[in-house]
């Protein structure tokens, strides 16, 4: 682990940057609106920067889940080849969460809130014009600024170009690299997923434990009711189970807390990886391809050629971008990854100590009053 | 706990608490006087029941050693399978001088256990008489097996009929009892000596007992409070056993489902450079985190063994007093009769007819008997009540006699029980401190592999 403060710098933390930053988003506040058409929710987000870009250093505004999806394609539009962060899905089937209930819109919230630092923390990202429009822009100014630039349908056009050139097998010259992160990329998309149904079997088996354990310190308590001698002590039992209890009821907090959305969050980045890859393909294969028609061609060379340069300069920068970025994202997935779980450690551990704590002073209240006894017997 | 005889293998606390218990009561030899009163009619003259250092548990060291499977023909002569149990028995006084004294052996198999018990409860109805271990497996979580057969069932029932011949061996008055005697030392012909006995035929019939139970007008307060407490008892275990089972099936599936990170994570590590290690070895601890319940809830049988028993006991509890009522009952019958014979032959001396019947009228429709037939009937009469006095007498001395001797086992066995029952929490908080000592430290060596990632 790096330890130079220079290193430090260089490391694209979240919470480290927190120094450097000069922009600090924040999305909260549900509401919830009906209109005769349709009832959706809307999250306040306020901005406070100290750019110079920006007219005002304080903006709030109010944002629904349609204006981030907007905005994610802007972004992608702009930026072609670099990793643009996961938003939360449209809708999530498992789980049997409503689609407003409180637990649902929490986790949104929080996700999206994740989604526009991650995109202010960006080197590039950050400085996008959308960006600021989205986080500046007044309800009216937004709507009528979504309707210039190109339309859904030929935004639809572009992926369909894009997943067609990658079936023709537009990656004859794909760099080495490029193969290298595809190979990681097809591993590590796995892996996650897998990953992701363990995390949920590991918090649906804890919370049936918590159910049961409900259940359990009850009857102790029950049972001393019909005893005299041992009640103390069935209350003692029943008393360090209702707190095991507790106790567990915090860990699975935690687990839904930390590990499960961050490695949602990952399996996200996994398809998002995949089609940035493919983008890139997509663009080499349009040189590609302008190549070959340079070989066949007589006429138009000169017009050709010029094509050739601009698409080169395209390849080649659509290519740094994706390095850079792909260097960066390797890092911020091993930070989180490697918090994430040190945070399930944690959480463990302090399970198991805080039951530990409860049994331990249990036992020491039974045997002392077993010495009490033993030490009244011994008297004549 | 200092204990005289050298504790078998799969020492029980209770064996050494049955036997430091009797060094407590020691002391107060008024605790064992009130057992040797006369004993209740039904019973084979007993010698004066056992000072504390007579228990047989003092004399002889008794094991349930081994179970071994066996097939045989049974009684309509198909073929079985059927576990037989070896019984162990070594004199302890010898041991004292540095002796070896030899082991006799003998096999027993369940049904044997249970003709045992049977006769006991039959013979000693005033006594709390030990329970059996279950017959089934019963509050199975699923991966113990319910099968009769399965060797982890066998074992757990190999200690359970070990410690029920302890009981019974320290039990000041059931130890003495010679048929329990040969049950240990006689391997042939014991079951025909015990049918020789003929206890099947004093043994009370279930209607018998259940018609005494709804019927009977005074039974003594004690025991209808006592069998108030043992249905608690038994309703509050079982539920307890079953939500145990359940929370142990849940508390496995958590650990278990740990197990699944080791694989993943080892996979994960061979496309990763700086996290590959952390990944690795944190995936191993996760292993062994899984690995860790199946010793764990394995202990936590036997814990659950010691509150069945204890479940059991109320039924043991619940047959002390059904005899009470019954022998109640049978009193208040008696003098009942006796009341009704002393109204008749009263009725016939003085020729009123105070109460209806029968005979009433058809001597007022039919004309009255002659002084002579009359003069019959209240000699008969007259004899009837004269045994019926004595026998009522007899009765109150038997019921009076059995409820003195019965209270007193009853608070040998409250004080046995709740010395017993608040060690079983003991070592069930100890059991759990165990595991959460292990969680933390699997835990602690993965955080340190995690935060090498």
């Amino acid at each position: 682990m790096p330890t130079s403060p220079s290193s430090m710098i260089n490391q694209y933390k979240f919470e480290d940057e927190s120094e450097l930053r000069d922009l600090f988003i924040t999305v909260d506040d549900p509401e919830s609106h009906i209109t005769a058409i349709e009832t959706f929710i809307t999250y306040r987000v306020v901005t406070k920067t100290s750019r110079s870009e920006f007219d005002s250093s304080e903006y709030e505004v109010r944002r629904r889940y349609q204006d981030f999806l907007w905005l994610k394609s802007k972004l992608e539009e702009a930026h072609p080849t670099l990793i643009i962060p996961p938003l939360p899905e449209k809708f999530i089937m498992k789980g049997m969460v409503e689609r407003f209930s409180e637990e649902f819109i929490e986790t949104r919230r929080k996700a999206l809130h994740k989604f526009l630092n991650r995109i202010a923390d960006h080197p590039t990202l950050t400085f996008n014009e959308d960006f600021k429009i989205f986080l500046t822009a007044q309800a009216w100014e937004l709507s009528s600024h979504k309707k210039q630039g190109p339309g859904l349908l030929s935004r639809m056009g572009q992926t369909v170009r894009a997943v067609a050139s990658s079936v023709r097998g537009g990656v004859k010259n794909r760099p080495e690299m490029f193969t290298e992160v595809n190979d990681y990329m097809e591993t590590f998309s796995q892996k996650i997923n897998v990953l992701d149904k363990i995390a949920h079997r590991i918090y649906k088996e804890e919370r049936e434990y918590f159910n049961e354990m409900k259940e359990y310190g009850p009857i102790h308590t029950l049972w001393s009711a019909s005893e005299e001698d041992i009640a103390d002590s069935l209350k003692g039992v029943a008393s360090c189970i209702d707190k095991c209890c507790k106790a567990t009821e915090k860990r699975m907090a935690g687990l839904s807390e930390n590990l499960l959305p961050i490695i949602h969050e990952y399996v996200l980045y996994s398809e998002i990886l995949m089609g940035v890859l493919k983008r890139r393909d997509q663009i080499q294969g349009e040189l590609d391809s302008k190549v070959d028609a340079l070989a066949n061609k007589k006429a138009e060379k000169d017009l050709i050629t010029e094509e050739i340069g601009k698409l080169e300069d395209k390849v080649e920068c659509a290519n740094n971008a994706l390095k850079a970025d792909w260097d960066r994202w390797k890092q911020n997935m091993q930070y989180d990854m490697r918090s994430a779980f040190t945070n399930v450690a944690e959480n463990n551990l302090r399970y198991y100590e805080e039951c530990l704590a409860t049994w331990e002073s249990f036992l020491t209240s039974q045997t002392a009053a077993l010495h009490v006894e033993e030490d009244s017997e011994d008297r004549p | 706990m200092e204990s005289a005889a050298a504790e078998p293998s799969d020492s029980r606390p209770r064996e050494e608490a049955a036997e430091e218990k009797e060094e407590e009561e020691d002391g107060d030899g008024a605790a064992a006087a009130p057992r040797s009163g006369p004993p209740p009619a039904e019973q084979p003259p007993a010698p004066a029941a056992a000072t504390m250092e007579d228990c047989l548990s003092k004399k002889i060291e008794i094991t349930v050693s081994e179970a071994e499977k066996r097939t045989g023909r049974n009684a309509m002569n198909m073929q079985e399978t059927y576990t037989a149990y070896l019984i162990e028995t070594r004199a302890v006084e010898s041991q004292n001088e540095g002796q070896c004294s030899p082991v006799d052996s003998l096999w027993r198999r369940y049904s044997e256990f249970e003709l045992l018990r049977n006769y006991l409860l039959v013979i000693y109805p005033h006594i709390v008489v030990p329970p059996l271990p279950e017959k089934r497996a019963d509050f199975v979580w699923h991966k113990l097996s319910a099968d009769n057969m399965d060797p982890d069932f066998v074992e757990r029932r190999r200690i359970g009929l070990e410690n029920f011949l302890l009981r019974v061996a320290s039990h000041p008055v059931l130890c003495q009892d010679n048929i329990f005697y040969s049950f240990l030392t006689q391997e042939g012909g014991w079951k025909e000596m015990v049918n020789e006995t003929g206890f099947q035929l004093k043994a009370d019939s279930r209607l018998k007992a259940l018609n005494a139970t709804f019927r009977v007008k005074n039974p003594d307060k004690r025991f209808t409070e006592l069998k108030h407490y043992s249905d608690e008892l038994q309703s509050v275990i079982s539920h307890l056993l079953r939500v145990r089972a359940r929370v142990a099936d849940r508390l496995y599936g958590v650990y278990k489902v740990h197990g699944n990170y080791g694989r993943v994570f080892s996979e994960w590590s061979a496309i990763e450079k700086e996290m590959g290690d952390g990944l690795q070895s944190a995936g191993h601890h996760m292993d062994v985190y899984a690995a860790s319940i199946d010793d764990i809830l394995e202990e936590e049988e036997h814990y659950a063994d010691q509150l069945k028993e204890y479940l059991f006991y109320a039924e043991a509890l619940r047959a002390v007093c059904r005899k009470h009522e019954l022998m109640q009952y049978d009193l208040e019958m008696a003098a009942q009769d006796l009341t009704s014979k002393k109204q008749q032959c009263e009725e016939l001396a003085t020729g009123t007819v105070r109460t209806f019947s029968l005979k009433g009228m058809t001597s007022k429709l039919f004309g009255q008997e002659t002084p002579e037939q009359r003069e019959a009937k209240i000699k008969v009469l007259e004899e009837q009540i004269q045994e019926g006095e004595e026998q009522l007498k007899s009765k109150n001395l038997e019921g009076r006699d059995f409820v003195k001797s019965a209270w007193a086992d009853i608070e040998r066995f409250k004080e046995q029980k709740n010395h017993d029952l608040k060690e079983a929490l003991i070592s069930y908080a100890v059991m759990q401190i165990s595991m959460c000592k292990k969680g933390i430290q699997v835990w602690t060596n993965a955080k340190e592999c995690f935060s090498k990632m």
